[in-house]
């Protein structure tokens, strides 16, 4: 499986040099062999998987921090690798004809196939660490996937939008993934989700649940971090209809059914995800059966699918976890093929809104047959695959443990607006005939490579819905990894006249009506949607960008303000209050120490030198007044370490104050007198901060001198000096042998010194010349 | 004898702290000189101070007889003292181009990125 993931990326930065030297429509074919041989090689493993078997496997990874590269194929990881890599391969042979003449061909399959290899990792993966970085991944290759006509300003934004609140939710899942491997005691999935009443018993299981929920609801779309989902759709057709359909914004509903096992079964759970995703689901359908883009309204019926998988997750039921995978796929399938419809629209006629479109059945009449199978699949009619995952959606959620009438509701509406939907999708471009305007481009005919893609997903629909029993394997090995014990899918197409069914017919009838009145409808809610852009989510984001941006300019202006002074003061008030809080902190185990015993006379008068000597070069007025006080403190200090066994010391201090003296001295001079710049009271402040620092220094000092919390290791140098380097001077010893490198380094930091002044120097006498 | 010298840097430390915070640049080199011995002797504080112990092996012997002063706190000041000195004279030609361009010896004369 490390195979299968990794093999992604590699073949990725070999897309733009193979696609190089083959012709556009034929590299998509090619580029498609690769998911299309990944599929039946997850294909195969089906009968093992759905028997109830784990395949494991393990890399260690960064073994100092216990992470593996680790992955897991259960029934749910397959459900998803089979609709990843089967969707891709046609995504990959639509892109090639769909973007044929577009110059950047080579890096949209790169990335296309990046997204492939971590949504491949994301689904796979057993440890949590690695599981969030394939997550980032592919927060990052959907940025670069959406923003991919990067020329266009709207497309950046939109691109940057997403990412912004994907990678925002990132962050929140990254704590929450780390709570929960520390609570359950394992960062490997295979084992947390044994940890069930561990997990809920811990102090943090609350805290820890809404991280890991702001995580998916950010990638899933969720209600209200939905609005990023509609304006990613900036995004090329191929890369909407790969995002959309079976990858990027599922990663969310995958983690939500991966984790149910170990997080679910609780009100909490119930409460959180259930009216999460009844909401996100009306509001999906609410804005989907108001606007005309075609693109739009099938991004907001995304919306509602992303609800219905997060509300029936939440109910966690059996029954609600079959149908939340009967409807992941019957969703993948249509939805995929709906997007790559509207890029054949797009793509023939130039068209991106339903209201430029009509009549298109006769050019277009496989598009438009195709485009019938995947709006009854999508409106949830019979004979279609969705007809069956409709069914059980509405009977799970009338037996859902509570909120049962809540959701009963919120489903029959979303059912409802859903059909609207569906009506427009497959009868307004196709067999709409009115006066109608120009179409905006040259009629131009789709070849296989784009109709293979819709044809394919649409028959599928058709088929799993007449032979259900065909996808059982599958649904029943994903939903009993997301029960977290054996459960068997029957799926039937027919379910004799019960509950369901009669809120279908319903649903059927107040859907059309709608969809009659569709210019009605449309006009009727503009109130709302002027109220929304008023104060909606995505109006609050912006709001919450503009203040972002405003609050940086803000703290830059403060803290980079050009002035020295404010730099310093920030720094030294900095230190000042970290070293006294970590020593008020520690009041009982430090000892300050007030030791004057054994002080000879002639050590006062030292000590008095250097204090009175600095004091001096801070008093006096005059600049060769100043370098002599310098030079008394350098050479006093020069005594210091010769009283107390520092010859070494003291032998380079007094070199290196002589060359300071001479230096400061033939430089200083060329320089004007000292003036009084600054006020009087600011000199005063200044005063009192130096007293402070200074004092913070005395009392470390103090502190230091009379605690010690780490035996030192000298002890070593001084034993090892003369057996290992062979010297007998040991500080010379540690010098050039025990830390060479060091020495080596302050060498390289002098001669950089030289370098720099000479430098100086010389461009000096340059510029004058 | 440490706590003498505790005080001692404490006004070696002012001191510095004072004249960095000055406007002139000359006085930001002064207060550099003394920000480096008090860090220097701040090391050589801390490390424990000894008379009459350097940190030398007799001839022919494997060990120093007794306790010595502490040969690490010695090397990390002596690298110390030569760095110090290093960044001083770039600092000093530094300043003396910077005052060739600016004319003045005012810090905040020198705000702008432009001239």
């Amino acid at each position: 499986m490390l195979l299968t993931v990794l093999s992604g990326f590699f073949v990725a930065a070999l897309a733009p040099l193979v696609h190089r030297h083959i012709p556009p429509r034929h590299s998509g074919l090619l580029f498609a062999l690769f998911p299309a041989c990944l599929f039946f090689y997850f294909a195969q493993q089906l009968p093992a998987i759905s028997a109830g078997a784990m395949l494991l496997e393990s890399q260690p990874w960064v073994a100092g921090l216990d992470i593996r590269l680790s992955f897991m194929l259960d029934g749910l990881s397959l459900l998803f690798a089979l609709l990843i890599t089967g969707i891709g391969t046609f995504i990959l042979i639509y892109t090639g004809r769909y973007l044929g003449d577009h110059p950047a061909l080579g890096r949209l399959y790169a990335l296309l196939l990046c997204f492939m290899a971590s949504m491949l990792g994301l689904v796979l993966s057993d440890n949590l660490i690695g599981l969030f970085v394939f997550w980032e991944l592919t927060s990052i290759t959907s940025y670069l996937l959406i923003g991919f006509n990067h020329e266009d300003a709207k497309t950046r934004a939109a691109a940057l939008q997403g990412f912004f609140i994907t990678a925002g939710g990132g962050l929140a899942l990254m704590t929450g993934l780390i709570l929960l491997g520390l609570a359950g005691g394992s960062f490997e999935l295979s084992q947390l989700l044994s940890e069930r009443e561990a997990l809920q018993a811990h102090p943090l299981f609350l805290p820890m649940l809404l991280l890991i929920l702001v995580g998916a609801f950010t990638k899933s779309a969720q209600y209200p971090f939905h609005f990023w989902l509609p304006n990613a759709m900036a995004a090329p057709t191929p890369v909407s209809a790969y995002l959309h359909s079976a990858t990027m914004v599922k990663a969310g509903v995958y983690l939500l059914a991966r984790l149910q096992p170990a997080l679910g079964g609780n009100d909490a759970w119930l409460w959180l995800l259930g009216l999460t995703g009844a909401i996100t689901m009306l509001m999906g359908v609410y804005l989907a059966s108001r606007t005309t883009g075609i693109k739009q309204m099938l991004a907001y019926s995304t919306v509602m699918a992303l609800g219905t998988l997060t509300m029936l997750i939440g109910i966690g039921t059996e029954q609600a976890l079959i149908a939340a995978m009967a409807f992941l796929l019957a969703h993948a399938l249509y939805k995929g093929a709906l997007f790559m419809i509207a890029g054949v629209i797009d793509f023939s006629t130039g068209a991106k809104d339903f209201l430029q479109t009509g009549g298109l059945a006769r050019q277009l009449p496989i598009t438009a047959a195709a485009a019938v199978g995947t709006a009854l699949s999508l409106a949830g009619l019979a004979p279609m695959f969705g007809f069956i995952a409709k069914e059980t959606m509405l009977e799970s959620v009338m037996g859902a443990p509570a909120l049962a009438v809540v959701f009963s509701v919120a489903a029959f509406l979303s059912a409802t607006l859903g059909i609207t939907i569906a009506l427009v999708v497959g009868i307004w471009p196709w067999f709409i005939r009115r006066d109608m305007p120009e179409l905006p481009t040259a009629f131009r005919s789709p070849g296989p490579a784009l109709l293979a893609g819709p044809v394919v997903l649409a028959l599928l629909g058709l088929g799993f819905g007449l032979l259900p029993a065909l996808p059982e394997q599958a649904l029943s090995a994903a939903a009993s990894a997301a029960a977290g014990h054996a459960v068997v899918a029957e799926l039937a197409l027919w379910h004799g006249v019960n509950t369901a069914l009669v809120m279908s017919i319903a649903a059927l009838l107040l859907g059309t009506l709608l969809f009659c009145n569709w210019g009605r409808w449309r006009s009727m809610t503009d109130a709302g949607e002027r109220f929304a852009r008023r104060l909606g989510p995505e109006r609050l984001y912006a709001m919450g960008m503009e203040a972002l941006v405003r609050f940086s300019a803000w703290q830059t202006r403060v803290l980079q303000n050009g002035y020295l002074r404010y730099y310093l003061m920030t720094t030294l008030g900095t230190m000042v209050v970290l070293v006294m809080a970590a020593l008020s902190m520690n009041l009982s185990g430090i000892r300050i120490a007030m030791d004057f015993s054994g002080v000879a006379f002639y050590e006062y008068v030292i000590a008095a030198v250097l204090a009175a000597s600095s004091i001096a070069a801070v008093l006096t007025n005059e600049r060769l007044g100043a370098v002599a006080a310098l030079g008394a403190l350098g050479f006093t200090v020069a005594l210091t370490y010769v009283m107390f066994s520092a010859p070494d010391l003291a032998i380079t201090q007094v070199l290196v104050e002589t060359l300071t003296v001479i230096l400061l001295v033939l430089v200083l001079f060329r320089l004007p007198g000292f003036l009084k710049l600054s006020s009087r009271p600011l000199r005063l402040l200044d005063a009192l901060t130096a007293v402070i620092v200074g004092g913070t220094f005395t009392v470390l000092i103090l502190a230091v001198t009379a605690t010690r919390y780490f035996p030192s290791i000298s002890q070593y140098f001084v034993e090892h000096a003369v057996s290992d380097g062979f010297g007998r001077n040991i500080v010379n010893v540690i010098l050039v042998d025990f830390r060479g490198l060091d020495t080596l380094g302050e060498i390289a930091v002098l001669s950089l010194a030289a370098i720099g002044i000479f430098a100086m120097l010389k461009l000096r006498s340059g510029g004058q010349e | 004898m440490e706590t003498l010298m505790a005080f001692v840097i404490g006004v070696l430390y002012a001191t510095a702290t004072y004249m960095m915070l000055r406007r002139s640049i000359v006085k930001l080199v002064i207060g550099l000189v003394l920000l480096s011995n008090a860090a220097n002797l701040l090391l050589f504080t801390t490390a424990g101070m000894m008379r009459g112990a350097p940190p030398l092996v007799p001839e022919g012997a494997l060990q120093p007889e007794g306790p010595v002063a502490d040969p690490l706190a010695q090397a990390l000041i002596l690298t110390a003292i030569v760095i110090g000195f290093g960044v001083l004279a770039f600092a000093v030609v530094l300043i003396r181009r910077a005052y060739d361009v600016v004319r003045a010896d005012d810090i905040n004369r020198m705000k702008g990125t432009d001239t």
